[in-house]
């Protein structure tokens, strides 16, 4: 019996326009609503098909805002069995802080006789892109890592993890308990059934105060860039355009 | 010191783009910071280590240490931080580089966490030294966070194309080879097979020099063939997008988006793709971009520096004979 962690994150939909806070401190998603990152929608789908397959269970945990009940749900509606959500203000918290607290509760779990297996994370925040939070986490639990993940098995005590290499398609095999952080891409996440909605209505949530005062991540301010409006160079239209941009390729050099 | 931690291809000794961008960006921090000298660091088997000496001491690096040991021969975080933690140690670094590719970013990431010390990846420019203060992407690309260093050693990665390589004219750097013991512990995570990729997967769409990419806008599975012709006339690589991937009308390694591939080619040819967003965050470091598109006021036709007009299967067809009738 596999038991397995998946840790989300609350973030906004940038799926249309990139809209700042007034503070500047990040994504407001007010308007555009908020989801979970692609890399953590395929995080918790790995870890789903990992307790099916090892006859486990997948608790899924937030750090954050107490509206990440709503992204906790929603992996709970998918087949995870149980949520925990560490209340906390997120714009205070770095890479550091997060890492920290998820440590907090797979240590606690370790320490009350119910360790997790596995814990899987999406690769990077879609909103702050740290690329550090799990392998803060694995230094802070004294675990291995494999990050960039996109497959996951689990056999005999070993997670055997596929990740897309520079110079190949790579395999990792890390003994349990370990830590994995999971790269869009691999698996198709499944959408919630009905009854699997209902169900994740009726969870009771494990609400905990953080364990750790956050030191922050750095950040002075947000920028988005002004968009380099209307300034394309137009070759022409349909085909009659052809040795135009075919120029534009022998100047730039691509052409062989 | 500045320490540089750069890749290179094991097979070819080929260094990658993005540390040479790097050790540009070094470059810069030194003279901001009254000319200390800059160090690459490479770490496993390297093919030519006189070629990568030339490369790196032509891009400003006056010292190469080659970090070698059974503990580092395949590609592991953990071990291979080790490598650069010790070499750091001994250059006395003030400051900590690394490409902001999936390794790049590992390894240093291990090192923040190894330090306790923050980090910043995928920085595109800094701003001042004390205390040091970079800019850096967020939001898939689309958004820049200006961040501050002050503990030291500084860590950071650099976004690809974020700064234009440039070579010195310095001759080869001081070739010193560094042998590190790695404990077992560190050893636990590391690639134990790999698995040739075929040439015309991702590896090649993140290298290649030409990235012909597609979206909904072929209209399905049989509409890219003049696409994967025009990709194989400019020596490049199809790249599509993610509605493209979901409705299996490609493979996702073939994916350019914030969840896909980050690509950096030279030109990026974009046929009906519109340009949401997430793609964007994806191709947005292309030198030069053309769009092909029917709607002219699609975000991809303005943001691109050069515009066609058009279907795509008319237009790319057209592309392809012009260039063959010119031969």
């Amino acid at each position: 019996m596999t038991r397995v962690l998946a840790a989300v994150k609350r973030v906004a939909d940038t799926s249309g326009e990139v809209v700042l806070t007034e503070d500047g401190q990040g994504l407001d998603g007010r308007f555009a609503g908020w989801t979970i990152g692609d890399h953590d929608a395929c995080a918790v789908e790995l870890a789903i098909r990992v307790a099916e397959a090892g006859d486990g269970s997948v608790t899924v945990l937030s750090v954050g805002a107490p509206e990440a009940v709503e992204q906790i749900r929603s992996a709970l509606a998918l087949g995870a069995g149980a949520g925990i959500l560490v209340e906390t203000d997120p714009s205070a918290m770095g890479p550091a802080d997060v890492a920290a607290e998820i440590a907090a509760v797979v240590s606690g779990a370790a320490e009350a006789g119910e360790p997790y297996d596995l814990v899987v994370l999406g690769n990077d925040a879609a909103d702050t892109g740290d690329f550090q939070v799990p392998i803060r986490l694995a230094h802070l639990v004294g675990r291995p890592i494999v990050t960039g993940a996109r497959m996951l098995e689990v056999a005999d005590g070993v997670l055997v993890a596929q990740v897309q290499g520079p110079y190949g398609d790579e395999t990792y095999e890390l003994p349990l308990p370990a830590v994995a952080a999971v790269l869009e891409g691999g698996a198709e996440p499944r959408y919630p059934s009905l009854r699997g909605r209902m169900a994740a209505k009726k969870v009771e949530i494990d609400v905990r105060a953080p364990a750790g005062s956050p030191s922050g991540s750095g950040r002075v301010r947000w920028h988005v860039p002004p968009a380099a409006s209307g300034e394309a160079e137009v070759l022409g239209e349909g085909p009659a355009a052809a040795p135009a941009v075919v120029e534009v390729l022998e100047r730039l050099g691509v052409l062989r | 010191m500045i320490l540089v931690l750069c890749e290179t291809d094991p097979a070819t000794g080929e260094v990658d783009e993005v540390s040479l961008e790097t050790l540009a960006l070094a470059r810069a921090l030194s003279t901001e910071g009254g000319g200390v000298a800059v160090r690459a660091v490479v770490v496993g088997p390297v093919a030519d280590t006189d070629a990568v000496a030339a490369t790196l001491g032509g891009h400003g690096a006056t010292e190469v240490r080659h970090a070698t040991g059974d503990g580092v021969a395949s590609f592991g975080g953990a071990a291979w931080a080790t490598a650069l933690d010790a070499v750091r140690q001994e250059t006395g670094s003030v400051a900590v580089l690394a490409g902001g590719t999936p390794r790049g970013n590992e390894v240093v990431a291990h090192l923040a966490a190894r330090l306790a010390v923050p980090m910043a990846a995928n920085v595109v420019s800094f701003e001042g030294l004390s205390p040091l203060t970079v800019r850096r992407q967020v939001a898939g690309g689309v958004a820049l966070e200006e961040m501050r260093l002050s503990n030291r050693p500084a860590l950071l990665t650099v976004a690809g194309h974020a700064w234009q390589a440039e070579e010195t004219g310095a001759g080869p750097a001081t070739w010193v080879e560094s042998t590190v013991d790695v404990p077992a512990e560190e050893l636990v995570a590391r690639v134990v097979r790999t698995a040739e990729r075929a040439a015309d997967e991702s590896g090649s769409l993140t290298s290649a020099p030409v990235v012909v990419g597609a979206g909904r806008g072929a209209g399905g599975p049989d509409g890219f063939g003049p696409v994967t012709e025009l990709a194989e006339l400019l020596g490049g690589a199809v790249g599509v997008t993610r509605v493209v991937t979901s409705l299996g009308w490609r493979p996702h390694h073939e994916q350019v988006g914030q969840t896909g591939s980050r690509i950096s080619p030279d030109l990026y040819v974009a046929c009906g793709i519109s340009g949401a967003i997430q793609h964007w965050a994806g191709c947005a470091s292309s030198r030069a971009i053309l769009a092909v598109n029917t709607d002219p006021e699609a975000p991809m036709m303005t943001r691109a520096t050069y515009a066609v007009v058009g279907d795509m299967h008319e237009v790319v067809p057209a592309i392809v004979e012009e260039i063959r009738k010119r031969g």
